[in-house]
C-alpha cells in the first residue's frame, strides 16, 4: 500500500509526498491524532506533480499538520450499490444520515464512515440464471423485492468480458454481503458474486445494449411544464432563476407528482431545511400511483451548503451513480440535482486553490466540459434483456444576481433538452411557478398537439407585445382589438400557466385534466369578441378568469367540476355569438 | 511546554509568514511584539512555513516579535455568566466587567446532522403587518434584511428582538458604529431584555480580523444555549462587514478573486454560518436576523445575492419600509396554514392587486388617463401603504388580516380581486 506524508494544508486541500504509485481521483485517508482517538479523513487525489499529489480533503482539514501520514487504498471513491438504497438518506459520500445521528448525536462528525447499505437486513433472493449460463456485465443473475419493486441482482459493471455461472444460491434470505453466485471468467478464475457490487462514482455505467431516443412525455402534473415546457423520460432540463423564484418548490413539486418509478433528491449545497421538508413530509404522503409512500421510491442525497465542500462535488455523482444503477433494472429514474451552481462553485473553489489559471468569473475552464459530461449520463437505454429504462436529469441553476449570462448557465443550456427560466419579474408578481413562458424552450413532444400549444403561445407572445407597447402609449392609445389579445394573454396567464402549488387540488394536474383544461383555455383564446369598450372586455374576462380559478379548485370527481366547465363555455360563446 | 518562535519572515497586512514546526492547521498562536500581545491562527501550511492570521492586525509587529503557538484552536468561554454582557470580536470583555475564562468551547463547530433537524412549526409573531401577514417568520429560519446604507435596519432588528418570544439573544456587532452599539445596549436595557442578551460587537475602529470572529463565536454561544433547550435569537449586523473582511484576507493572501474581488468560497463562508440556524427534535432552536447592506442598493451585488441563495428568505427594507417585492419567507407556508383559512388568500390577493397598483402609478406618471379599474387600484394602493406598510403599525396578525378585507372591500367589487369565491362570501366587508 502506497503511503505518503503531508507537506502542506490549505483550507480543504493538502499536499502529499508519496512514496510508489498513485493514480488520478485515488482515495486516500490524512491520518490525524487526535488526543486517544485516531481520525481517518477521506481525501481524493486531484493533481499529481512528480512526487507530490495535491488532495482535496471531504473533510475539516483542522488539526492536521506537516508530516502526518496518509494512506492510499488504491481505490477510486465508489458508491455502495444493492437492495436497501431506497428510502435512504445519504450525504455526499453515501454515508446513511439517520444511522450517522445515532451514532454521533446532533452534529456531523468528521472520520465517521458507516456503510451505505445495511449489513443485517435479509433479502429474499430468487435465482433467475443457472450454471453454466453465460452473462455479461449488467444482466440478471436473480432478483430481491425492494419495496414495490423487483430489484435485480446483477453481474457486476465492472466485470468485462463474458462469464459463465459456476453457481447460484438456491432462493432463501441473505445479506447483502453473502455471496450468491460464483462465476467463471474467460481464463478460469472464479470471481464471486454478492447482492451489492462498488462503482466508481465518476465513471458512467454503460452496461446496457444501446441508447435511444428519448420520446414519451415525463408527466410531472405541473401544466406549463407538460404543456408548454415539456420533458421526456431519458431526457434533461434545467431551472435556472435567481433566488426566491421558487426553484426549490417546483422542484419539491415534481418530486412528489412526476409520473416516474424512482426519484433520486439531490440537496447539493443548498439550505438543510429544504432537505428537512422532504425528509419528514416523504415518508407519509402517499404517492398516487402506488398507494404506497413517497419515501419508498425516493433515495435522498444531501450534502447541504454548511457541509464540506469538496464532499459537494462528490454528491452530484453519487446520486447520478445510483440513478443509472436503477436504470439497469428497466425502471425509469428522475434525478433532481439542486443546485448544480454550488457544485460549480465547489469546482471554482478548489481550481483557486489549485492556483489553475481562472475562467469567466473564476470557474476553471473544464467546467463545461465537466457539466456536459454530467448531463450525458441521463438517456434512455434498451438493457440488454431487451426491457428499457431511463435517467431524467432535471438540474437547477442559481445564477449570480439572477443574470443567464454567467458561465454555469450558459455551459448547461448548451446540453440540455429543456430549458424552464424563472423570472424574477413573474415571481414578484406572486405568478407561480414562475417559469418564463415567453423565454423558456423544450425540445420535447408535450401533452398537447404541438400546433395547439404554438398557436396559444402566438396569442400570449402578441399579448405581451400589446402589454409593453401600452406602457408607453398608454390604454387609450390602444385599439380594442389589441387590448383584447393582451386579455386573453393574461387569461392564459392566470388560468393556466399559473398553479397553486400549495392548494390541494391545483398543485397537480394530470394528463387528462390538462387536456379538457386546454380546451376550454383555447376555446376562450381562439373566440372572437365584440365588446362595446374595454371596460367591458375587462370586466368578461375578469369573469371567466374567477370562475375558471375557481373550477381549477374543483376535485375532478367533484359534483360541479362538469357544470363549471360548462358554464365558462357558455360564457364565452355568449360573449362570442354576436361576431 | 510550548516553543517560541523569534523570527518573523514576512509581513503583509494582517499576515504573517514564519519557519515552525509541528503547527497545526487552524491552531491559535500568541504573537508578542513592542506593540503589545495579540492572538493569531494559523490559515496555511506549507512545508515549514506557516501563516497566521494576527487578530489585532500586523501594524507594529516586528520581525523579531515572539510567537508562541498554543496547540488548541479559537475558542470562547460558555456560561450563564455571559447574560447581560459584552465582549469584543475575540471574547474580551467590552464593559467593564471580569474577563471569563471558564468552561471554554470549540468556534466553528461542525454542522448539524439533517437527519436531527425537525420541521420549523413555530410562528414567531412580531406585530409588524408586513412581517405576520405576508412573510410570517418562523423560529429556527434564517432571514437577512436587505438594506441600503442609512435605513433604518439596526432599529427594525432591536424592534423584532424585543417584541419576539425568545429565551435568550445573542448580538453579533460586525463594523458598527460606536453609536449604534451603545443604542443597542440602552434600548435593551431600558425594555429589560439585556439581561438575557450576550453581545460580541466589533466596532469599526476595531481590528478587522476580530469582524469575521464574531458570527461565529455569536453562534457557538447561541448554539450551546439552544442544546440547553432555549430558544435563542441570533442578531448579525453587519454581515457585508463580515464579508468585506473575509475578502481583505483573501486579497492579502494572494488568492484568486472570483467577483468583485470577494474570494471564490464566499458562499461557503456565509452558508457555514447561516446553516447553524436549527429547530433541534430535542432541544431548543436558533433563528437568525442578519442585517445586509448593500452596497449601492444593488442586489445583485455578491454579498446579498449569495446570501439569498443561503437564507430562507430576505426582508427588503427600503425608504423605512419594508418592501413586499421580493421580501419573502420561505418557511411562511408552514405556519400560515395554521393561522386562519383565510390567510394565505389574502397575502397572495393582495400582493398581486398591489403589483397592479404600481403598474398603474406607472401609467399615471407618464400622463395616460386612469380608467376606472385604474382608480380603484390607486385607492387600494394609498390606503395599503398607509395602513399595512407603515412600519409604525403595531397590530397582531388577526386584526390585520380583517383590515385587510377592510381595505379590499372599501376599494373593489368581490369578483375583480381574483379570490376564490368561498373566501370572499365569508370574510367581504368582515372588517366593518
Amino acid at each position: 500500500m502506497t503511503t505518503g506524508k503531508i507537506v502542506g494544508v490549505n483550507g480543504n486541500m493538502i499536499t502529499v509526498a508519496f512514496d510508489g504509485a498513485v493514480a488520478q481521483n485515488e482515495v486516500g485517508y490524512a491520518c490525524l491524532e487526535d488526543g486517544d482517538k485516531k481520525l481517518r479523513l477521506m481525501s481524493e487525489i486531484v493533481r499529481i506533480r512528480g512526487t507530490v499529489a495535491d488532495m482535496q480533503v471531504y473533510e475539516s482539514t483542522n488539526d492536521l499538520e506537516i508530516g502526518d501520514t496518509v494512506e492510499f487504498t488504491g481505490d477510486l471513491l465508489t458508491a455502495e450499490l444493492g437492495p436497501g438504497l431506497l428510502r435512504q438518506i445519504y450525504d455526499g459520500l453515501q454515508n446513511p444520515l439517520p444511522e450517522l445521528a445515532a451514532q454521533c448525536g446532533h452534529f456531523l462528525q468528521r472520520g465517521t464512515y458507516l456503510h451505505a447499505l445495511p449489513r443485517d437486513v435479509k433479502w429474499a433472493f430468487t435465482p433467475k440464471a443457472k450454471p453454466g449460463d453465460r452473462l455479461t456485465a449488467g444482466e440478471t443473475i436473480g432478483c430481491v423485492p425492494e419495496g414495490i419493486f423487483e430489484h435485480r441482482i446483477m453481474v457486476p459493471f465492472s466485470f468485462q468480458g463474458i462469464y459463465t455461472v459456476k453457481s447460484v444460491k438456491p432462493a432463501g434470505d441473505y445479506t447483502v454481503e453473502e455471496e450468491i453466485a460464483v462465476l467463471t471468467d474467460a481464463d478460469g478464475n472464479d470471481r464471486p458474486v454478492k447482492l451489492y457490487q462498488r462503482w466508481p462514482v465518476k465513471l458512467p455505467i454503460t452496461c446496457f445494449k444501446e441508447r435511444l431516443m428519448p420520446t414519451q412525455t415525463m408527466v410531472t402534473r405541473i401544466r406549463p411544464i407538460d404543456t408548454f415546457f415539456p420533458v421526456a423520460l431519458g431526457g434533461t432540463y434545467c431551472i435556472p432563476g435567481p433566488f426566491g423564484a421558487g426553484k426549490t418548490v417546483l422542484q419539491q413539486t415534481t418530486a412528489r407528482y412526476a409520473d416516474v418509478d424512482i426519484v433520486i433528491s439531490a440537496a447539493c449545497g443548498e439550505r438543510a431545511g429544504e432537505v428537512v421538508e422532504t425528509l419528514k413530509e416523504f415518508p407519509v404522503l402517499k404517492d398516487p400511483r402506488t398507494g404506497r409512500t413517497l419515501m419508498d421510491r425516493t433515495v435522498i442525497i444531501c450534502n447541504t451548503s454548511s457541509m464540506p465542500v469538496a464532499a459537494r462535488e462528490a454528491s452530484v455523482y453519487t446520486a447520478v451513480t445510483i440513478a443509472g444503477y436503477y436504470r439497469m433494472m428497466g425502471l425509469n429514474v428522475l434525478l433532481l440535482a439542486d443546485s448544480t451552481s454550488r457544485w460549480a462553485q465547489a469546482l471554482r473553489e478548489l481550481s483557486g486553490r489549485l492556483e489553475e489559471i481562472p475562467g469567466e468569473e473564476a470557474f476553471p475552464a473544464y467546467l463545461e466540459s465537466l457539466i456536459a459530461g454530467f448531463y450525458e449520463r441521463a438517456g434512455l437505454v434498451r438493457l440488454k434483456d431487451g426491457s428499457v429504462g431511463s435517467v431524467t436529469i432535471g438540474g437547477t441553476v442559481s445564477p449570480a444576481g439572477g443574470n443567464f449570462d454567467e458561465p454555469v448557465t450558459q455551459a448547461t443550456l448548451k446540453v440540455v433538452g429543456a430549458f424552464h427560466g424563472l423570472s424574477r419579474a413573474r415571481s414578484d408578481a406572486r405568478r407561480y411557478p414562475a417559469i418564463d413562458p415567453l423565454e423558456s424552450w423544450s425540445k420535447y413532444k408535450s401533452v398537447i398537439e404541438n400546433e395547439r400549444v404554438e398557436r396559444l403561445r402566438g396569442i400570449l407572445r402578441n399579448g405581451n407585445d400589446v402589454g409593453q407597447m401600452m406602457k408607453v402609449v398608454g390604454e387609450e392609445g390602444t385599439s380594442l382589438a389589441d387590448f383584447v389579445t393582451y386579455l386573453k394573454g393574461e387569461f392564459l396567464d392566470a388560468v393556466y400557466l399559473q398553479q397553486n402549488a400549495f392548494s390541494d387540488i391545483d398543485a397537480a394536474t394530470s394528463e387528462d385534466r390538462q387536456k379538457v383544461m386546454f380546451d376550454l383555455v383555447e376555446k376562450a383564446m381562439l373566440a372572437e369578441y365584440v365588446f362595446d369598450d374595454k371596460t367591458a372586455a375587462r370586466k368578461f374576462f375578469q369573469g371567466i378568469t374567477q370562475a375558471y380559478i375557481d373550477w381549477n379548485q374543483t376535485a375532478q370527481d367533484a359534483q360541479d367540476y362538469e357544470t363549471r366547465r360548462d358554464d365558462i363555455a357558455k360564457k364565452i360563446e355568449e360573449a362570442s355569438q354576436n361576431v | 511546554m510550548y516553543k517560541v518562535y523569534h523570527q518573523i519572515d514576512n509581513l503583509s497586512g494582517s499576515v504573517v509568514t514564519l519557519r515552525a514546526d509541528g503547527v497545526q492547521y487552524n491552531e491559535l498562536a500568541e504573537v508578542t511584539s513592542r506593540s503589545g500581545t495579540s492572538l493569531a491562527q494559523v490559515i496555511k501550511l506549507d512545508g515549514p512555513t506557516v501563516t497566521l492570521q494576527v487578530f489585532a492586525g500586523a501594524r507594529g509587529v516586528a520581525t523579531d516579535a515572539k510567537v508562541r503557538f498554543l496547540g488548541r484552536p479559537m475558542r470562547v468561554p460558555f456560561s450563564d455568566a455571559l447574560l447581560g454582557r459584552a465582549f469584543t470580536g475575540c471574547a474580551q470583555p467590552r464593559d467593564n466587567g471580569p474577563a471569563l475564562t471558564d468552561n471554554l468551547i470549540d468556534i466553528g463547530t461542525p454542522s448539524v446532522n439533517p437527519a436531527k433537524r425537525v420541521m420549523p412549526r413555530n410562528m414567531v409573531r412580531t406585530n409588524i403587518p408586513m412581517i405576520d401577514v405576508f412573510n410570517s417568520l418562523v423560529e429556527s429560519q434564517k432571514l437577512p434584511i436587505f438594506a441600503k446604507a442609512g435605513e433604518p435596519y439596526n432599529d427594525l432588528l432591536a424592534r423584532i428582538a424585543l417584541q419576539a418570544e425568545v429565551d435568550i439573544i445573542v448580538l453579533g456587532g460586525m463594523g458598527l458604529k460606536y453609536d449604534d452599539y451603545l443604542k443597542f445596549r440602552d434600548t435593551l436595557d431600558e425594555s429589560g431584555a439585556l439581561a438575557r442578551t450576550v453581545m460580541f460587537v466589533h466596532t469599526a475602529s476595531d481590528p478587522v480580523v476580530e469582524c469575521m470572529l464574531v458570527p461565529d463565536i455569536s453562534l457557538a454561544v447561541a448554539e450551546q444555549f439552544a442544546l440547553q433547550g432555549k430558544k435563542v435569537l441570533v442578531l448579525l449586523t453587519d454581515m457585508t462587514s463580515f464579508a468585506d473582511a473575509l475578502k481583505e484576507i483573501a486579497i492579502t493572501m494572494e488568492q484568486i478573486p472570483s467577483n468583485r474581488g470577494y474570494p471564490g468560497d464566499l458562499y461557503s463562508q456565509l452558508a457555514a454560518r447561516y446553516e447553524k440556524a436549527v429547530d433541534f427534535d430535542d432541544a431548543g432552536s436558533i433563528t437568525i436576523l442578519a442585517v445586509t447592506t448593500m452596497p449601492g442598493d444593488d442586489v445583485t451585488h455578491p454579498v446579498p445575492d449569495n446570501t439569498g441563495y443561503i437564507t430562507e428568505g430576505q426582508f427588503y427594507l427600503r425608504n423605512g419600509r419594508i418592501e413586499p417585492f421580493g421580501s419573502l419567507s420561505r418557511l411562511k407556508q408552514q405556519v400560515n396554514k395554521n393561522t386562519r383559512d383565510d390567510h394565505r388568500t389574502l397575502m397572495d390577493s393582495m400582493i398581486k392587486l398591489y403589483a397592479s397598483y404600481k403598474e398603474t402609478l406607472e401609467k399615471q406618471s407618464m400622463g395616460f388617463r386612469m380608467s376606472e379599474w385604474d382608480k380603484k387600484l390607486l385607492k387600494y394602493g394609498a390606503r395599503f401603504e398607509r395602513e399595512m406598510m407603515d412600519l409604525s403599525v403595531n397590530i397582531p396578525l388577526e386584526k390585520a388580516l380583517d383590515l385587510g378585507w377592510q381595505i379590499l372591500s372599501d376599494c373593489f367589487e368581490p369578483g375583480e380581486t381574483g379570490i376564490p369565491t368561498k373566501f370572499t362570501s365569508k370574510y367581504w366587508n368582515a372588517g366593518r
